[in-house]
This record gives C-alpha cells, sequence and structure tokens, in this order.
C-alpha cells in the first residue's frame, strides 16, 4: 500500500511548534484530498490543516493536546483505496494539555523550507523523511544572532548561500544579503540595526511570568465546582494581557463623537455596499477615519524598542474579533490606501475567515494600532489593554441616540436627540504624551463628524 | 618615565602604600629577612622595620587568621603566600572566617592575601596553580589577577585601600618579562576593582581571559591578523570578582563569536560561569557557540613536554579562533 506521511505544517517563518488541538478524522477514516483532517493552534492562530491526498486515515502518531515541532510527522494516509486499515498504534488518549516528548529522528522530516504563503499547506508529499542531522540543523536554524537579524528584516536566510560550516549562514553572509537589497523594505534601516539596538528589555514572551501563573491567592475548587484547563489560545491571551499592562505606562483618553452624518452617510450608502460585496458598518467609517489620522500622528503608529521607538511606514490597524473560543486580532494591511469599501471589504473577509479558522498567520502579524469594538454588545466605553508591541489601541463604545445640548446659529441652547458614540484611546505613556494623543482623537473626531461624503 | 617590571612595579605600589598610611603592614613567610622567595619585598625590613614586616612561621591558616584579627582592629595586613597553591591551607579562614566577616558580625576585615601564581615555569603541581575557581565561588571576597606592569601597581594599591578581602594573584611568569613605563612620583596609578579592560580592539572574535594568558592571547591575535586575515579582540578583565559583566556583554555584541581562555583547569573554571552569563544575557548575539581554551585536567607535570601539553599555548588559541571563525 502506499503510505503517505502527513506533517505538522510551518504555519510561518518564526514558527517552530504546533499543537495538535483536536482530530477531525479517526484511523479508518476515509479523507478526500484537501479535506480537513485535523485542527492545530500555534503562537499565532488556528488553522484546519487539509489532507495531502485522498486514500484512507491509517495512523494518528500525535494525539490531541500535543505540542510537536514542526515538521514532525502527525499521521499516515494510504492513498490506495480499499487498503486494509491498520490497527491504530496508540491508543486514543484524553487531551492532555502536556507537551509530548520530541519525536524519535525518524519520523521528523528534513526541513524543506519555503515560501511563508504556501508554507499553510502540508509540504510537498515528495520529501521523503530523513533523520535530522547537525548539518541540516545548521543550515535551517544558524544561530540566535542570525534568527534575529532575519526576522527583523523578514528574510527567509535558509535561502542564502552560506559560508559556514556545513553552509550554515552567517551574521555576514546576512547582512551581505540584506545590504545587497534581498530584504524587504525595512523601516529602521537594516545592516547595522541589531548592533544598534539596545538590549530587548524582556525576553520571548513565554518565559516571563505569565498570567497564568501560580499565585499566593490561587482559587481553589470547591466541590461541584468545574476545573477546565485554558486552550492554548486563552493562555496566550492570558500571558499577553499581563505582560502589557507591566509593560506599557496606559492612560485612556475619552472622547464623544457626534455620529449621526455617518449614520446618514451609511443609510445612503448600505445597499451599494452590499452589492458590490461589502458590509458597511460604522467599524469601517471609524478605520477608515483612523488610519487617515495616524499618517498624522505618526507617534501613535509606534513601537517600542527598549529605548529606542520605531515609528512604522505601514499602517496596518488590527481588529479584535470576538469568536466563540477566544480573541483574534486580523490586521487590514496599509489601511491609509485602501478606500472605504476596500476596508470594509477586506474586514468583512478578515472577519468571515477568522470564524472559520481559515486565516493565514502573516494575517495576524505586524499590525501597527489596534481597534477593538466592545459597543457592538451595548458598552458604553472601554479602556483595553495595549496590544504589544503597538503603543496605542482604540476602544469603540455603543452608538446610540442620546440627548445632546446643541448651539444654534442664533445662539439658542437646545437638547437634541443625536446619535452619540464614545471613543477610549488607550496608550502608552512612555512614549505618547497627553497632548499628542489628544491631538489625534481631536483629529479622529472631527473627521468622523464632518466626514467627506467624496470618500465613499 | 622609567622602564619598570611587572615585579617592581608591584614593589612600587606596596612600598607607596606603606608609606602613605602606617596601618598597612606585611605577614608572611620569609617577607622580612630573606625579602620574599621572589624578592617582591627586598629592603622592605630595612625601611619599615619588624613591626611592619613580619616574618611568620609556616602555617598559612594562622598567617590568615593573624591578618584577620589585626583588620578588625582597624590595620591594613597585606598577607603573602609564598606561592598561591597554599592559600588552599588558609582555605577554612579565608572562606568561612574572612569573607563572613562583615556579614555575620559587622566586622570590617580589609585585607589582602597576594601571592605568586600560575605555571609555565616548570614548577610542577605545588609551585604552579590558578585557584581562583575555589574562592570565586565564596560570596564577600574579591579577587583581582593582573596581566601588565600598569596593573600590578595599580591593582595592588586599589587592593590595600579595598575595604573588604581582596585575593591578588601575580603571575610569576610574567614577574620579570614584562616591563613597561610607568610614571615616577606625581601621578598615582590606581586601578579600579571590578573593571575590565579591553587589551586589543578587533571585531571578528572576542577573547575574555585575564593574567598571562592575555599575553599569549595578544600573540595569537597578531598572528591571526598576519595569517588570516582575522581581527580579534581582547578583553583582558583584570578583577574576577566582581567580574565585569557589561565590558563582557559589550565585547560579545560587537564580534558575536567568543572565546574563554584561561589558565585553570578546565572543568569547573571560571569559563563555564563566563559561557552562562553570556547565555543568559546575550543569546540572541551569538553567532557561533561560546568556545574555551583551558588547561587539561590534569595536575601540572613537572616535565617541560608535558608541561607545555597540558598548559594552553598560543598555537591552541590560534586553532580554536579559526575553528570559531569558521563556524
Amino acid at each position: 500500500m502506499a503510505r503517505l506521511d502527513v506533517i505538522m505544517p510551518q504555519m510561518g517563518e518564526s514558527i517552530a511548534e504546533g499543537t495538535l488541538s483536536r482530530w477531525m478524522k479517526k484511523v479508518g477514516d476515509p479523507v478526500k484530498r484537501d479535506e480537513p483532517i485535523f485542527e492545530i493552534s500555534t503562537d499565532k492562530v488556528d488553522a484546519e490543516i487539509p489532507a495531502p491526498a485522498a486514500g484512507v486515515l491509517v495512523e494518528i502518531k500525535v494525539q490531541e493536546g500535543q505540542t510537536v515541532p514542526v515538521q514532525t510527522v502527525v499521521a499516515v494516509i494510504d492513498t490506495e483505496a480499499g487498503a486494509t486499515v491498520a490497527a491504530p498504534i496508540a491508543a486514543p488518549v484524553p487531551a492532555a494539555p502536556v507537551r509530548a516528548a520530541p519525536p524519535a529522528p525518524s519520523p521528523v522530516a528534513a526541513p524543506a523550507p519555503g515560501p511563508v504563503s504556501a508554507a499553510v499547506l502540508p509540504p510537498s508529499p515528495s520529501a521523503a523523511p530523513r533523520a535530522e542531522t547537525v548539518d541540516d540543523r545548521l543550515r535551517s536554524r544558524s544561530t540566535p544572532l542570525v534568527r534575529r537579524i532575519a526576522a527583523e528584516n523578514h528574510v527567509d536566510f535558509t535561502a542564502i548561500p552560506g559560508s559556514g560550516v556545513a553552509g550554515r549562514v552567517t551574521k555576514k553572509d546576512l547582512l551581505g544579503y540584506i545590504e545587497a537589497g534581498g530584504a524587504a523594505a525595512s523601516p529602521q534601516g537594516t545592516a547595522a540595526a541589531p548592533q544598534r539596538a539596545p538590549a530587548p528589555q524582556t525576553g520571548p514572551l513565554v518565559s516571563i511570568a505569565s498570567g497564568i501563573e501560580e499565585t499566593p491567592w490561587a482559587a481553589v475548587p470547591w466541590p461541584g465546582d468545574r476545573v477546565e484547563p485554558m486552550s492554548k489560545i486563552r493562555m496566550l491571551t492570558a500571558q499577553h494581557m499581563v505582560l502589557s499592562r507591566r509593560t506599557s505606562a496606559h492612560v485612556t483618553s475619552f472622547y464623544e463623537v457626534d455620529m449621526t452624518r455617518v449614520a446618514r452617510l451609511r443609510d445612503a450608502h448600505k445597499k451599494a455596499f452590499e452589492e458590490r460585496g461589502a458590509k458597511l458598518t460604522y467599524l469601517g467609517f471609524i478605520t477608515k477615519a483612523v488610519a487617515d489620522c495616524l499618517r498624522r500622528h505618526p507617534i501613535l503608529n509606534a513601537a517600542v524598542r527598549g529605548s529606542t521607538v520605531i515609528y512604522r511606514q505601514p499602517i496596518n490597524i488590527g481588529i479584535a474579533v470576538a469568536l466563540d473560543w477566544g480573541l483574534i486580532v486580523p490586521v487590514v494591511r496599509n489601511a491609509d490606501e485602501l478606500s472605504l469599501f476596500g476596508v470594509a471589504r477586506t474586514m468583512r473577509d478578515l472577519a468571515d475567515r477568522a470564524r472559520a479558522k481559515r486565516l493565514k498567520p502573516d494575517e495576524v502579524q505586524q499590525g501597527t494600532f489596534t481597534i477593538t469594538n466592545p459597543g457592538g454588545f451595548g458598552s458604553y466605553v472601554g479602556a483595553p489593554i495595549i496590544n504589544q508591541p503597538q503603543v496605542a489601541i482604540l476602544g469603540v463604545g455603543a452608538v446610540e441616540k442620546r440627548p445632546k445640548v446643541l448651539t444654534l446659529d442664533d445662539g439658542t441652547d437646545v437638547i437634541a436627540p443625536r446619535l452619540l458614540m464614545m471613543l477610549g484611546l488607550s496608550y502608552d505613556h512612555r512614549v505618547v504624551d497627553g497632548a499628542d494623543a489628544d491631538r489625534f482623537m481631536a483629529d479622529l473626531k472631527r473627521l468622523l463628524e464632518e466626514f467627506p461624503e467624496g470618500a465613499l | 618615565m622609567p622602564e619598570v617590571t611587572y615585579l617592581e612595579a608591584l614593589r612600587q605600589g606596596l612600598r607607596e602604600e606603606m608609606r602613605r598610611d602606617e596601618n598597612v603592614f606585611i605577614l608572611g613567610e620569609d617577607v622580612g629577612l630573606y625579602g620574599g622567595a621572589f624578592k617582591v619585598t627586598e629592603g622592605f625590613l630595612a625601611e619599615f622595620g619588624a613591626q611592619r614586616v613580619i616574618d611568620t612561621p609556616i602555617a598559612e591558616s594562622a598567617i590568615v587568621g593573624a591578618a584577620a584579627g589585626a583588620a578588625h582592629m582597624g590595620m591594613r595586613p597585606v598577607v603573602e603566600m609564598q606561592f598561591i597553591d597554599f592559600i588552599s591551607c588558609a582555605y577554612n579562614q579565608l572562606t568561612n572566617y574572612v569573607a563572613t566577616a562583615r556579614y555575620r558580625a559587622g566586622l570590617a576585615c580589609p585585607m589582602v592575601v597576594r601571592g605568586p601564581y600560575g605555571g609555565y615555569v616548570r614548577g610542577g603541581p605545588f609551585h604552579s596553580q590558578c585557584p581562583e575557581a575555589a574562592f570565586f565561588h565564596t560570596p564577600g571576597l574579591k579577587i583581582v589577577a593582573p596581566a601588565t606592569a600598569r596593573d600590578a601597581k595599580g591593582l595592588i594599591k586599589a587592593a590595600v585601600r579595598d575595604p573588604d578581602p581582596v585575593l591578588y594573584f601575580e603571575h610569576k611568569f610574567l614577574y620579570r618579562r614584562i616591563k613597561e613605563d610607568l610614571p615616577e612620583g606625581g601621578e598615582e596609578v590606581l586601578t579600579p576593582i571590578g573593571v575590565a579592560r579591553v587589551a586589543r580592539e578587533g571585531t571578528d572574535i572576542s577573547i575574555v581571559t585575564w593574567s598571562a594568558m592575555v599575553w599569549k592571547s595578544l600573540d595569537a591575535a597578531r598572528q591571526l591578523e598576519q595569517e588570516d586575515g582575522l581581527s580579534v579582540e581582547v578583553l583582558d578583565l583584570r578583577t574576577l570578582l566582581p567580574m565585569d559583566d557589561a565590558a563582557i556583554l559589550a565585547t560579545v555584541r560587537k564580534t558575536n563569536r567568543v572565546m574563554i581562555v584561561h589558565e585553570d583547569t578546565r572543568t569547573g573554571g571560571l569559563a563555564g560561569e563566563i559561557t552562562a552569563r553570556i547565555n543568559e544575557s546575550a543569546f540572541e548575539w551569538l553567532d557561533a557557540p561560546v568556545r574555551r581554551v583551558t588547561a587539561g585536567d590534569a595536575p601540572l607535570p613537572y616535565a617541560p613536554s608535558l608541561e607545555d601539553a597540558v598548559l594552553p599555548q598560543t598555537e591552541d588559541i590560534v586553532r580554536m579562533a579559526r575553528e570559531l571563525a569558521a563556524y
């Protein structure tokens, strides 16, 4: 019979391992080509992994809850229909949130570095599994320094010819490649950056005191309580939120915005947008207005690294999407270059695919500013926590009719029903002062209240 | 400025401190009449008298104990170990008593224990040791190990003035081989404790080292520059405890490839601790694993050919540097 290994895919350049969160097929089930057979969650994203070929699932090697390095063989498909089904090697065990032992050398396939966009699909089945040698490892992993410089410059260093031992890419090779224009445009210059930049103040996220550590006031379950382990996305959120609170000096500034004009524009254009495949929402207007204002207020579109401020060149706006199983922040890239229609269509597409677990890792990375919309549930306003390493996040309250004092042309004050909305901007006071934040917010308020009809 | 040897620089430093502060006194085996086994204190008895230059019995534990008592009473004793190998006999006094006196009893213990250290002189196992690792582990002690004549003088003066116990390891191979112009009178030569020195600037590889290995590393650096075009930075730690972490990190960040060279044996030597610190603080700056060049794990042999084989030589440093550069 023709046995085909199914491999834990590399979900992005910087991702080394993944957790197999759920099997969607059992041993013995027939599978179609591209039919989802299991679900994984990585540091960045959850995804369903399709079968590389049609056949019968004959062996499951990685159980639910296990975390394994990318390229580990997780299952075997027999591609000849009707073949006898082997008895399961390992009896299915309940999902245990523990790290699996490193896989034996034999089932680990040779690293097959490829473009990130293609990495969502399992590597080509022709990549025959073989033992990973020290030379392979040197070639694909190089050294901590090289990995760091490559990540900072968005370079896939495995594609560069290496001059080190076993063809390893050295710092010199990599810097030479970047200087020769091999890297994507980098906002802070390239070659000298790693040496100029100060030491990171914090290590990797997970090594920092996390949101899930035991505390002196650790809760104990009482009889009748239900105790559930956190999902991976829950743990990551917990760590990120606590770390963000510890990292940034959060201050929140609140503004009331009159959305009456935006509502009128929305009613007038809603149908036309729908016919073209986009949903015109208040959040679309806000995202577009934020993108335009960020261009004029670059300190809000920035990141902190040690004692330096990185002013981001692109304006990539993350939109927090609440899912049944947690929170995810897909990113509208270069939002300032899109029309309101482009923003609305991108937002709808990202939200739909987030719910279907079809986001690519790249689509949740490299945000430069974040918007969260608790107002969708009716919240008046909120003081959100910054999405690190960004420096600001906008919380959007509910849009609802409220009384507002207006002054008429003749000077008379009247109370009028208006569509009002509160905005809460949390910013990092380490680098953003109140005046910076308020100038940005005043700009944003003006733009929304006087939203140009021509922009539609 | 007159040219002086490493040994003469040390002698000058001691003499200057004894003239400056009458609380400073010397005690040890044969330091008075004989002027010390290596003549470091030659002429001191005549100048300062038997009250301040004291010949002791051959009992290192008693010498250190007596010095500790004097230090508690406000004196500034400088103990000479005839060979630093014999400091092991005073291990209990130094680690259990001297190092902890301030912590336990609030008793200041400003004293210096100095002595000839290291090999390359065909001295065999009892007259060639580098015992820093045994004391490096003890909180409360300071350890210095000069490589140059200027630092031999500057560090003995800083050690005498330090408010806490300082072990001063002087390399006997350097005593009369290293010469340097030092100012005579006027300018005071003082080397701060806890501060390393870049002995040679470089961009490709860093060598972290101290004492006699600084000179072997510099020889290797010159050879590597001529034969391989490699730019090697040499960091002379000068003080081993407390260690100058900032200087180590700076050189790691500069060259991204580091080797540690020490004359002490390999297992449990300071290179392990330095490697751990680099790993903890500069992992993302490494473009190669940290390497070590050390003595082999053996008592130092008498036979010249075997001593040469066990101790690190310039060609060992060159070989390891080439390996590191090619990584």
